[in-house]
């Protein structure tokens, strides 16, 4: 009889979902279950599989194994059409409405074309809606003119109201401020007490347990397990995320040594911010490994492009070898010796039409300006000297970059910074999504770097990495620096404890 | 590993491969239609020169303004993925200062013609900043940015030329647009060639090619390289201006006289096409020049062919549409891809039959 019982409370069950992409396993045997009225939390670290998840969910992708079923009916689900009829919604991070409709018209738009003839009818259920949910915003009202927080519970609003049993909140917080938070949150209560599943992804582990009721992690398209949240302190959960118990990290530490530097400093920040990152102080020295830690969305990739001038700076002080110095824009950073190797390598790293020799250059030319381009024989030579001093794999110099695999493109990217000779190289993420082999060789050229006195901050988010490599961490949460580690500091339990916050 | 080997032998497709075949097989067409159709002589023109006749200097030379559009056009194509639909007004504008500044004065001398010149590519360079800054400053869309300038250029030609259509006659003007003495090449290819040398020149002693690639490939990564954006969009669109003057003043040159309403009009759709029949992706990024150029003496060789065929004025562009339709399919990149494994699976289906055999033994 329990077996029962809980099986009726399952609004929604996944079994053994798989997902193959060209090269990679995104899930793999994975499974997920969403109860009446519960707020679930869907968590992992960048690559961990949850927006693949959600894109089978609402047929964005089709699975390759697995079944889902609702309320204990199997369904198919293969178009976004599908899920909604299933009572499957979706509120994305970005608001997908239309800002020049009103809100009703928003909330009824490509729904059954009978809805929009009368329109006073709708206006009228739209306000019932609204006022249901207690959202503050009329039917007539233009959506543009809403806050973004009442355009996202709008999105809900429709969602609602298409019958939905399931209601997905991928991001739904990420631009909104606290206020704004604790609205959706109200929000999401209500629509919890009258029975709605629902399934909030977010990178915030405040909101997590001030909201959700259990937790479910993935790690590595696997699923790592499901968890109640009062049963799953934070330290626990930020140590499933990244893969490693406490217990077991507490052996790992200490195995190496951290010696502290002594040399000049080269760079130093004092109240930097930008459009993206909060005011923060920094400096690094000479020959020195630092890394900036923290979940994703902790504001450590925004903090290193304030230093390289990629965002619109907006304040502070900057000093290289004790000068003040005025660094606005790319190419002042790159003036004053410093390199940046941006996270995302398809947006902001690789030019992918190009070939991997101009790929190589392009940097170096840019610092030695428009007029001054380099020879043909003299960028092949560049080329060449990179591609075998970091073991490019490629077809030719003459490659387009983008046909090269991750971690070649990756190699290309480092040795275009390489070639500038910089005395201060920022790397984010270089090591991300490329192979185990790559990964190490990327790593020993951090310390030989090191040795030949250049300055390098190194970001990822496999803490061991960081941990073999820098010599000092600064530890990032919610878009302030919380701690700075070093020397006995430095291991995986203590990196853990600071970035879930303290207590453990 | 096989998949790469497949990858690789579909790249190996030229940008220059379908406008090369267009040439060629118009010339193949002509030469069957007519073997006389390209033959050129020497022969005494009005003037008295001994110059080159025929038909096939007839299109090379009526291609000139195009051709030197294309090259411009492609570059604003490769750097803000978008193109300029106002060169036709613009160049009205340009060939009006030209003739304005020609009849300033008493009397037509080099120094007067090269000042006119020189002050058709400051107009036309200023009109094309504006146009630019519209399009790199306030990210505005290239072909309504542009649009501003093509609803209005043909009216500031108006008003320059104070509503009427002056002439000029002057030796110096007729060698532009026809013939130097003693020269038996047309002015205006010479100018073709001098223009695609200086762009040849420009890309050897300065990286305008790598940062316009760069910008129109991928802008973010560009700008995180140092690159600044807004300039090589700026700079596009000026040089772009110094094309649509030199087109203009060859334009009024060919004429002696200066008609604001049908100066170059429609040549922008014409350029556009040059820049797409070339291999270019009109979306932005890699570009050669060399393929708008032979794009633009395909669509040349196109119109002359049809009117060689004795097709109604009225009906060359329904024809010309037809064919422009098929080279456009062609080059796309679907179509490139789905020739490419259509052909992969014909070299599959022959050793197939073998392989499936050994299988099921």
């Amino acid at each position: 009889m329990e077996v029962m019982d809980m099986q009726e409370d399952h609004l929604l069950e996944l079994r053994g979902i798989e997902k193959r992409f060209p090269g990679v396993l995104a899930l793999n045997n994975v499974d997920f279950t969403l109860r009446k009225g519960e707020i679930h939390a869907l968590m992992g670290e960048n690559g961990a599989g949850k927006s693949t998840l959600i894109k089978i969910l609402t047929g964005v992708y089709s699975m390759d194994a697995g079944s889902i079923k609702v309320e204990g009916q199997s369904v198919h689900i293969t178009s976004p059409q599908d899920a909604q009829n299933n009572g499957i919604s979706t509120v994305y991070q970005e608001i997908t409405l239309c800002p020049n409709l009103t809100v009703a018209e928003n909330m009824f738009i490509g729904r059954d074309s009978k809805n929009l003839v009368n329109q006073k009818a709708y206006e009228k259920r739209a306000d019932e809606i609204l006022q249901s949910l207690q959202i503050p915003a009329r039917a007539k009202q233009q959506l543009g003119n809403c806050s973004l927080a009442v355009q996202q519970m709008v999105a809900i609003a429709r969602a609602v109201d298409l019958q939905c049993k399931v209601l997905i909140l991928d991001e739904p917080t990420s631009s909104l401020d606290d206020k704004e938070v604790n609205m959706l949150f109200t929000l999401m209560r209500d629509l919890k007490s009258r029975g709605v599943g629902i399934i909030f992804v977010t990178h915030f582990l405040e909101q997590v347990y001030e909201v959700s009721d259990r937790i479910t992690v993935l790690r590595n398209g696997e699923l790592v397990g499901e968890y109640l949240t009062e049963d799953l302190p934070q330290v626990q959960l930020v140590a499933k995320m990244i893969g490693k118990e406490l217990d077991e990290l507490n052996n790992l530490s200490d195995t190496e040594e951290h010696k502290e530097h002594d040399g000049q400093v080269f760079y130093e920040a004092q109240g930097l911010t930008s459009s993206e990152a909060l005011p923060f102080d920094f400096q690094i020295k000479k020959g020195e490994v630092n890394g900036f830690t923290g979940l994703l969305g902790s504001g450590r990739s925004e903090s290193v492009r304030a230093i390289f001038g990629a965002d619109k700076v907006g304040g502070g002080t900057v000093k290289i070898k004790g000068e003040n110095v005025k660094i606005t824009k790319p190419i002042d950073a790159m003036k004053h010796g410093i390199g940046y190797l941006a996270e995302d390598r398809k947006r902001d790293g690789i030019i992918a039409d190009l070939s991997v020799r101009e790929n190589i250059i392009i940097a170096l030319q840019v610092m030695n300006g428009f007029f001054k381009p380099i020879s043909r024989s003299e960028s092949e030579a560049f080329a060449d000297e990179y591609i075998k001093a970091l073991n490019i794999k490629t077809a030719s110099r003459e490659t387009p970059v983008g046909s090269l695999s991750g971690g070649n493109q990756q190699k290309v990217i480092l040795a275009r910074w390489l070639l500038t000779h910089p005395d201060y190289l920022i790397l984010d993420e270089p090591t991300r999504g490329i192979d185990v082999g790559t990964k190490l060789e990327i790593q020993k050229l951090v310390l030989k770097l090191a040795e030949e006195d250049v300055s390098v901050t190194f970001i990822s988010s496999e803490i061991e990495e960081m941990l073999r490599t820098c010599s000092r961490l600064i530890v990032m949460r919610d878009r302030h620096i919380v701690g700075e580690l070093k020397g006995a500091d430095l291991n995986q339990a203590q990196v853990m404890k600071t970035i879930a916050g303290g207590e453990s | 590993m096989k998949d790469k080997n497949i990858k690789s032998k579909k790249i190996n497709f030229g940008q220059l491969t379908i406008p090369l075949i267009a040439i060629a097989l118009l010339v193949i067409f002509n030469l069957i239609r007519d073997p006389g159709f390209f033959f050129v002589g020497l022969s005494h023109n009005n003037d008295g020169n001994l110059v080159l006749q025929g038909n096939l200097i007839s299109i090379i030379n009526g291609a000139s303004e195009l051709a030197i559009l294309a090259m411009g056009m492609t570059l604003v194509t490769a750097a803000c993925g978008g193109q300029d639909i106002s060169v036709g007004a613009a160049a009205a504008i340009a060939g009006s200062v030209f003739v304005k500044t020609l009849k300033s004065g008493s009397g037509i001398n080099g120094g007067k013609f090269i000042a006119a010149l020189f002050l058709a590519c400051i107009v036309a360079m200023i009109f094309g900043s504006l146009n630019g800054t519209l399009v790199a400053i306030f990210k505005i869309q290239p072909m309504i940015a542009t649009l501003i300038l093509y609803t209005c250029g043909r009216s500031i030609a108006y008003w320059i030329n104070g509503g009427a259509t002056p002439t000029v006659s002057s030796p110096i003007v007729s060698a532009m647009g026809s013939f130097i003495p003693g020269i038996p090449i047309p002015t205006p290819v010479l100018i073709v060639i001098l223009m695609a040398i200086i762009f040849k020149l420009i890309f050897r002693f300065t990286s305008l090619e790598l940062f316009t690639q760069s910008v129109g490939i991928n802008g973010s990564a560009a700008r995180l390289n140092g690159i600044n954006t807004t300039f090589i969009k700026l700079l596009s669109f000026i040089i772009l201006g110094v094309c649509v003057a030199v087109a203009g003043s060859i334009g009024v040159s060919r004429l002696g006289l200066i008609n604001h309403e049908t100066l170059l009009l429609d040549v922008e759709m014409d350029a556009i096409l040059a820049v797409a029949i070339g291999g270019n992706n009109l979306g932005g990024g890699k570009f050669k020049i060399s393929g708008s150029i032979i794009g633009a003496y395909v669509i040349q060789m196109l119109t002359i062919t049809l009117y060689a065929m004795k097709v109604p004025s009225t009906d060359v562009k329904a024809y010309k549409a037809i064919v422009i339709i098929i080279l456009v399919v062609i080059g796309s990149p679907v179509f490139k891809e789905k020739f490419a494994k259509f052909m992969n699976n014909m070299r599959k289906n022959v050793k197939g039959i073998n392989v499936k055999g050994a299988e099921k033994a």
